[in-house]
């Protein structure tokens, strides 16, 4: 208690920080992953081609990676000059997008062919299809995976506390500093992860409970 | 007579360059024997025979062992720096670890060094993965609680590293306005967050010293800082690109970090230390490593407690 009460100036900004992290990638991943479903069950050959790249290139590259891209070789390309915040975003965002890709899409899968199929035959476009009769059913049924790969991405958000942004997972480098035992330290971040995690999970339980009437 | 010109010019020119070349070798093999820093020769150790000292556990587990494991920096060239082509330490840290370890009876080349980051000194003393740890480890009160410290065998200070060709920067109350790099949570940037001695927007976190050169480099950044010993490494390295200036604001003390009850051991780490700073090997390693950059460094008292 005394290490958390002692640096609650490391904390609190630090925690603070994390939850921004988090808030801006889950939103950024959330829309592109949709769209790079989108993409990769379109008609169109070049733009399943295109999602499918994507996902293949960001699923199976170290996150560790994605972040040092961004903070060491992107500034070299001097396209737009970006602050280590920004960047941790933009590599959280990318990231996370390859995994919240196929989740949406293996909802996709779950809706019956049928629902596509008598959709097309009244006319409706390939757009209106997906966002009237596919995702919502879709979205039902992706909620537990969802969830998972968002609580993957808040605990991904401690790797850019090598990147010079100073979240949760920083705190334990300036406790060692301070003199303070970093056992303990960890504990109190541990624990500030799961306080964080809980409401997640709540929502989870809640989402589920609500729409498992619909089918 | 234009051509007739053109011909002197040539020959003068000729002439001048193969004065040059003459001039040249002799004296670069004349700077490294005759300067006496630059060719400082490492001390060798006598290993001392039949050591014990009494009441100590590491020093035992260290005799099962057949040798001792010591925590050690692997990222600072001049302290504690593992050449990754030849896998071999080398830099003032660890000719002082060499040193300890001699004197306690070990052969130095039995030495298993193992890389610790600052951030898991401690437990690693107290877990008992290494034996002694030797690696730019400031001694203050907060960490006496949990290790035990021997030395200091170092004083360093902090400092800044700028480019070569940087005049604006010339201590610490001319950082306003100036990206400053230091590694993550370490004292240097926390002071520097602390006094307020840039915006919080221009200070840039990294987990190694030598990223933040790197981004010194690249003009990414304006300022390197953490204790001066460290920047000099640097600064020896590439003499024609970087540089430490200003006066040393804050002193930090190095010292072997031992397990917090192992008195015994502290102790007798002491007095090794200490009859190096009076017999002169302690001159003979700085000269060596880091002298090599120019500067000269204070001898460090032992503090016993």
């Amino acid at each position: 208690m005394e290490v958390l009460l002692d640096n609650l100036d490391l904390y609190g900004p630090g925690f603070l920080t994390t939850i921004e992290l988090f808030v801006l990638a889950a939103i950024g991943s959330l829309v592109l992953g949709t769209v790079l479903a989108m993409l990769r069950v379109s008609p169109v050959p070049v733009l399943r081609a295109a999602g499918t790249t994507y996902v293949t290139l960001f699923r199976n590259t170290p996150l560790t990676l994605i972040f040092f891209f961004f903070a060491f070789a992107f500034p070299l390309l001097k396209v737009v000059d970006i602050s280590f915040f920004t960047a941790a975003v933009v590599a959280l965002t990318l990231y996370t997008s390859a995994f919240v890709c196929e989740v949406v899409r293996s909802g996709i899968n779950t809706v019956p062919v049928g629902q596509a199929e008598a959709g097309r035959a009244v006319g409706l476009t390939f757009g209106q299809i997906l966002s009237n009769i596919v995702l919502p059913q879709a979205t039902r049924s992706v909620v537990p995976p969802m969830v998972s790969t968002m609580i993957a991405l808040i605990k991904n958000t401690t790797i850019a506390s090598g990147f010079s942004v100073v979240e949760a997972g920083s705190i334990q480098y300036y406790l060692s500093e301070r003199g303070y035992s970093v056992m303990i330290g960890l504990l109190w971040v541990a624990l500030g992860f799961v306080i964080l995690v809980i409401p997640m999970t709540l929502l989870q339980r809640s989402l589920e409970k609500r729409w498992s009437v619909a089918r | 007579m234009r051509i007739r010109t053109l011909a002197a010019g040539l020959m003068v020119g000729a002439l001048a360059l193969t004065a040059c070349g003459k001039e040249g070798s002799p004296s670069d093999a004349g700077n490294e024997d005759g300067n006496g820093n630059s060719a400082a020769q490492l001390p060798t150790y006598d290993v001392a025979q039949d050591v014990t000292v009494e009441g100590s556990p590491t020093f035992q587990q260290m005799q099962s062992a057949g040798h001792p494991i010591i925590g050690v920096k692997q990222d600072q060239p001049g302290l504690g720096y593992l050449d990754p082509t030849t896998q071999e330490y080398s830099g003032f840290d660890i000719e002082i670890a060499r040193l300890i370890t001699a004197k306690l009876g070990f052969q130095p080349d039995s030495i298993e060094y193992k890389p610790v980051p600052s951030a898991g000194r401690e437990q690693a003393l107290i877990n008992g993965d290494v034996h002694y740890y030797v690696g730019t480890y400031t001694i203050n009160d907060k960490r006496k609680e949990q290790v035990g410290f021997a030395g200091p065998y170092f004083v360093a200070g902090q400092g800044l590293l700028v480019a070569e060709d940087n005049s604006d920067i010339t201590g610490p109350e001319t950082l306003k306005g100036k990206k400053v790099c230091s590694v993550s949570g370490s004292t240097p940037i926390q002071r520097v967050r602390q006094q307020g001695l840039t915006e919080d927007g221009n200070i840039v976190e990294l987990q190694t010293y030598s990223q933040c050169v790197t981004q010194l480099s690249q003009g990414k950044v304006d300022a390197v800082t953490t204790d001066d010993a460290i920047l000099k490494g640097y600064a020896a390295e590439e003499q024609d690109k970087f540089k430490v200036v200003g006066e040393t604001f804050s002193e930090e003390p190095y010292g072997v970090g031992v397990p917090k009850e192992d008195t015994a051991l502290r102790e007798k780490v002491n007095d090794i230390l200490q009859s190096a700073l009076d017999d002169g090997t302690w001159d003979q390693i700085y000269d060596a490593t880091l002298g090599k950059s120019g500067a000269p460094a204070d001898k460090p008292t032992i503090e016993r407690y």
